[in-house]
This record gives C-alpha cells, sequence and structure tokens, in this order.
C-alpha cells in the first residue's frame, strides 16, 4: 500500500503575523489537513478562507462550542467572506485541526471540518462552506485583530485516497 | 509577505508508512444504495484502526440527511450510540440502544436542494480487528447548506467482538447516495 498522508509545507512563525498562507498546493492529494498549534497577541477569532477569495456571500460556517459552562450553536450571519476556524488565545495554547475533503475537484462547492481548542477557555467544532467548485490551491489561516505569535506552528498534510 | 510560504517544502515518499490507502468508492452517474467495504478481515495483520473519508451527498428531498452505518451485516439490535450536534442555533445531544441496522444516523450529510453541496465526514473505527473488544466508531461531520445546516460528533458501540470485515453504509431516508460522493478507507498500523 503506498504512504499517504504526508507533510507538504510547514510554517514555524519567527516573526509574528496575522496570515498564514499555504500556496501553489499540488492537486495530487484527495484531503487536507491543516494543524495549527500556537498563541496570539490578544484573544482572537480565526479565519480560513480559499484561493484568497473574499468574496461577501460565498462562505458560511455552523458552530458548536463549549465554555466550559454553557453549549452553543450559532451560524454568525457577517462572516460571508470567510470561514470562522475558531480561537486563539494568548494564554494557553490554542490547537486547530481543520480537514478539507476532496479539496481538489472541481465539481462540489468545498466544506471544511473543523476542530479547535483553547484548553483553558473553549472547545468548538464547525463546519465551514465555500460556494466555490474550484480546486483549492492556497489555504489562508488568520486572526481577527492582532498575530499569530512567534514559535506558533501551521502544518499542512496531504491525504492520498488510492 | 511573513507567513506565507509555497507547499512543498517536504520530499515526499520518505515518511513511514503507517496510515495507507485500502479503497476508494466514488458513486457514479444514478447514485447508488450503499456503500459497502467488504473483506476487510484480509487486512487484520497489517492494520489496527480503520478510517473513512467522506464528501457526502444524498438524494432525499430535504436539505440534510443522514448515514446509517452497518458492520458485519448485523441487522439485529447489536448497535447503540450518542450523539451532540448544533444546528446553528441550539445545541442537542441524544442516544439511541439495542438498535437495529443502525450504528449512527449522522444528520449530517447534504440532501437534494443544493446541488453542489456536499456533507463531510471523518469515521474512526479502533481497533477494528480485535477480537476481545466490541467495536467502537467515532464520527465528526457536517454539513453547512448556507442558511441551514448541521455539525455533530457520534459515539457508536457495536457489541460484537467478531473482526471488522464489512463496512455498509447507507442514507439515513432510504435515499440514494448521489453522484460525485467519495468515500476513502484507510488503515492504519500500530
Amino acid at each position: 500500500m503506498p504512504s499517504t498522508y504526508e507533510p507538504i509545507a510547514t510554517n514555524t512563525l519567527g516573526s509574528a503575523t496575522g496570515t498564514i498562507t499555504f500556496s501553489s498546493i499540488p492537486s495530487t492529494f484527495t484531503d487536507l489537513i491543516l494543524l495549527a498549534n500556537g498563541n496570539s497577541s490578544t484573544l482572537v477569532d480565526t479565519y480560513l478562507r480559499f484561493n484568497n477569495d473574499s468574496t461577501s456571500g460565498l462562505y458560511s460556517t455552523t458552530r458548536l462550542y463549549g465554555n466550559g459552562s454553557t453549549a452553543a450553536s450559532d451560524r454568525p450571519a457577517g462572516q460571508t467572506n470567510q470561514i470562522l476556524a475558531g480561537d486563539f488565545s494568548t494564554s494557553s495554547n490554542t490547537i486547530t485541526i481543520i480537514q478539507i475533503n476532496n479539496y481538489s475537484n472541481t465539481t462540489t462547492n468545498k466544506t471544511a471540518l473543523i476542530r479547535a481548542n483553547i484548553a483553558n477557555s473553549i472547545v468548538f467544532a464547525n463546519v465551514g462552506l465555500w460556494r466555490n467548485n474550484n480546486a483549492i490551491s492556497t489555504v489562508s489561516m488568520s486572526t481577527s485583530s492582532g498575530t499569530f505569535s512567534i514559535g506558533s506552528t501551521f502544518t499542512l498534510y496531504g491525504i492520498k485516497a488510492a | 509577505m511573513i507567513g506565507n510560504i509555497t507547499a512543498g517544502l517536504y520530499a515526499t515518499g520518505s515518511l513511514p508508512t503507517s496510515y495507507e490507502s485500502i479503497t476508494t468508492v466514488t458513486v457514479g452517474s444514478g447514485g447508488q444504495a450503499s456503500i459497502d467495504f467488504t473483506s476487510l478481515s484480509s487486512y487484520s495483520s497489517t492494520y489496527k484502526h480503520l478510517q473513512i473519508r467522506a464528501i457526502v451527498k444524498t438524494a432525499f428531498a430535504n436539505a440534510q440527511d443522514g448515514l446509517k452505518i452497518q458492520m458485519n451485516g448485523a441487522t439485529g439490535a447489536s448497535y447503540n450510540y450518542h450523539y451532540l450536534g448544533g444546528n446553528g442555533s441550539a445545541t442537542y445531544s441524544g442516544a439511541g440502544g439495542a438498535s437495529a441496522q443502525t450504528f449512527m444516523q449522522s444528520e449530517s450529510v447534504a440532501g437534494a436542494t443544493n446541488a453542489n453541496i456536499f456533507g463531510v465526514m471523518v469515521l474512526d473505527i479502533l481497533d477494528a480487528f480485535s477480537t476481545n473488544k466490541n467495536k467502537t466508531l467515532r464520527t465528526i461531520g457536517g454539513v453547512d447548506n448556507n442558511g441551514s445546516g448541521v455539525v455533530e460528533m457520534w459515539s457508536g458501540l457495536y457489541l460484537s467482538t467478531s473482526a471488522t470485515d464489512s463496512i455498509k453504509i447507507y442514507s439515513f431516508n432510504g435515499s440514494n447516495i448521489s453522484e460525485y460522493s467519495h468515500f476513502a478507507l484507510y488503515g492504519i498500523k500500530d
């Protein structure tokens, strides 16, 4: 059987930045997984965009989250130009795992499945839609304000089906 | 731009082969009633865990449908499940026991109302080939229909210590699984 779960690229931040972009992603895999682990300069929402598309109305996110005392679900109406990926925190490492299945087909809209945790404050399960059939060649993750901190790691993996 | 990197930093083909593709089903024109992975026990000495990664749509007329999962062809009351979900306005949780023909009913795949929107699911079967343990599954799945949708997590129990030999996945509402739906089965080694 062929090896099929492979790192495509990784970035450990040497300087703080508000946006991480993986570009020129090859279409040779079946699924993508983006793993983010780090901190931010302030408590922020994190966003996901594909192919640098910031068109309003093309994105939607359904969220399920719990903060240690209550659970809730929402679909933020004001976030239609990006997927809500979760939060990043100053005080506790955030782990975000983003699954993008069948990212390179040209027959379906693209849906991302997201699990994000800030261990001392909140846990998310999100599903996000990009209403575009184009193959994904660029994935960007950004903060709502402030920056991802030095030392934060972002790794993009590819999974290839037989 | 800081933080902007171009993919391809790693050379491929030099990594351990602990996660491998077993087989893939891409649904063709007209759809099909179920996805059937069979003769899996032949992998019992090769892999410890199984994972199914999918994008799914069914012909069900409503915006959302679900999936049932059946193992080893067992149709008796040998399944149990728990789930937690959110639909964009509320959270919900539930459970079922002594369930026949149903392992999980994840209402997290797309129905026919949005032509190009597919739900996403990742299903793990841990210790899939153990002959000492009942089989435990977990899924995370969801669909966002641009105004509706759900995201859900399920755990499921198949009350059998038999090694997993077959997995059948089919629509909760009896609809065909639609063209372009894609199910990929992977094996994970110790």
